[in-house]
């Protein structure tokens, strides 16, 4: 009984010990799962890291749900792949200082079969026409992502409101959603990054790419110090000047998974 | 799909290397959830204990409040408590959000009421001839009380081991609480729910493979306690 006493003790001493090592200050940024889950960010920050003596917090959620963190001031910076959710972010005063950081695009995946034939097509929005008068099953994120608000645009663009059996909104994140239309054997949209991440795993293959529409931008925003005091200001404003620079736009556009490059720049 | 076979090479393999990103995520993990059990075992004990041995008007309701609070699905503690600890929340200025600390408020939330309403069971089924030995013998209240969880320390014992397994072996809250991020709050749960969703599902089950050695090597220790 007293043996256990002394461990609770020694235990309670823990939680006053700090358990991971600090370095300086830390700069908390909000990111997509497709930016985290390249592995573009284990590259870029640690340069970062060292010539600021910080520490950069990657938070990586949906970019619905990386800007609700902005909005809330729950973190500092953003950096997320909708252009239009980003323009609403600036124009209602919650971020400032918007940045181009790099760009990819978005491919349709489909079966190998390729059930609704669009195979080869260069018109993203009229294909996306085509696998819905054809009841073809579709796997949307459902998630309120970058990707999912594209999907959207396309949807609009070509003039439908999808529904129906064929029509899954899986609500996951693009790595399930992938293996999920791989075993209904579906189409779905995707971030040529995280395709290019499963295409070993993935029976999919992409079968619509190039359209303009599936052009794929990423931005980065501070965070409104006006509306949130503690928000890291400088830092962030040193941040973005980073990823914008010379050097980021190396490392960013150096990285290879399986042979291929996943982002581009505009120089 | 293979990866069943593979997860045990890479669990071996993940035992053996055990880098620095390894280490730090069984870290996180343990060091959350032991603050966090040892929190709510000096709530939940005291809790159990009067509940136990005191009856009054609306003890049921209470009881069956207790009850319901076992059954707190993860990610409504999760939510609950972001909505308390986010900057537009009440303790926002504390700035809580996506640090252990916050992940330890969860699972402590999460653990008391498993283990006051499994320390109640004990005392209820203790033989009340106990206290009543102890107060006649002149024991105050207290010193009775502690001696019935002397007898009944086995039960103890099960609620803290019930208590640790619970918020060692979750998500939601570590997820939403926490951020998941590296090195940091990333525990070994959460890094499964992210190589999960990565497809890395060997790397995953290997993750979870070292997670349970963990809690199995930890459950040992707290029985030889309990044997004591």
């Amino acid at each position: 009984m007293v043996n256990l006493l002394k461990l609770a003790i020694g235990l309670s001493l823990l939680i006053l010990t700090p358990s991971t090592g600090f370095a300086g200050e830390h700069l908390r940024l909000a990111t997509t799962t497709s930016t985290e889950n390249s592995g573009l960010l284990a590259e870029l920050l640690p340069p970062f890291e060292m010539a600021n003596d910080c520490k950069v917090d990657v938070i990586a959620v949906g970019t619905g749900k990386a800007i609700k963190l902005g909005e809330t001031g729950d973190v500092d910076v953003i950096m997320v792949h909708a252009r239009n959710k980003e323009d609403q972010f600036v124009n209602a005063g919650y971020g400032v200082d918007r940045r181009d950081v790099m760009y990819n695009d978005f491919v349709i995946l489909g079966p190998a079969n390729d059930p609704a034939g669009i195979k080869g097509s260069k018109a993203a929005a009229e294909t996306l026409s085509r696998i819905a008068a054809n009841k073809s099953t579709f796997i949307s994120r459902g998630d309120d992502s970058g990707t999912h608000s594209r999907e959207k645009q396309l949807w609009q663009k070509a003039g439908i409101i999808p529904a129906g059996d064929w029509y899954l909104e899986a609500g996951r994140g693009m790595g399930e959603v992938i293996v999920m239309a791989g075993e209904r054997q579906g189409y779905t949209m995707s971030d040529r990054g995280t395709y290019i991440a499963y295409s070993e795993k993935t029976p999919l293959k992409v079968v619509v790419e190039g359209d303009e529409g599936l052009f794929n931008p990423y931005g980065v925003i501070i965070v409104n110090p006006s509306r949130h005091a503690h928000i890291k200001f400088e830092l962030a404003k040193k941040f973005l000047d980073y990823l914008t620079s010379h050097q980021a736009k190396v490392l960013i556009t150096g990285l290879r998974k399986g042979g291929k490059q996943l982002f581009y720049v505009s120089e | 799909m293979g990866y069943l076979g593979d997860s045990l090479l890479t669990a071996f393999e993940l035992i053996l290397n055990f880098d620095r990103d390894i280490r730090m995520t069984a870290w996180v993990s343990l060091y959350t959830s032991s603050c966090a059990i040892v929190i709510a075992a000096l709530l939940g004990v005291p809790i159990g204990l009067w509940l136990g041995l005191n009856r009054f008007r609306g003890r049921q309701l209470l009881l069956a409040l207790l009850n319901t609070l076992m059954a707190l699905p993860t990610v409504v503690v999760g939510l609950l408590l972001f909505g308390l600890l986010s900057r537009q929340g009440p303790l926002g200025p504390l700035g809580l959000l996506f640090t252990p600390l916050a992940m330890i408020i969860g699972q402590t939330v999460l653990a008391t009421p498993i283990v006051a309403n499994l320390v109640l069971a004990a005392v209820t089924g203790a033989d009340q001839r106990i206290i009543d030995t102890a107060l006649t013998l002149g024991a105050s209240r207290l010193q009775a009380a502690i001696q019935l969880l002397r007898e009944i320390r086995f039960g103890v014992m099960a609620a803290v081991i019930a208590g640790f397994g619970r918020v060692i072996a979750e998500v939601g809250v570590a997820m939403m609480l926490g951020g998941n991020i590296r090195n940091s709050t990333r525990t070994m749960t959460t890094a499964i729910a992210l190589e999960t969703s990565k497809g890395e599902f060997a790397f995953g089950l290997a993750l979870g493979i070292l997670l349970l050695s963990i809690a199995l090597l930890v459950n040992l220790f707290l029985n030889v306690l309990q044997q004591r």
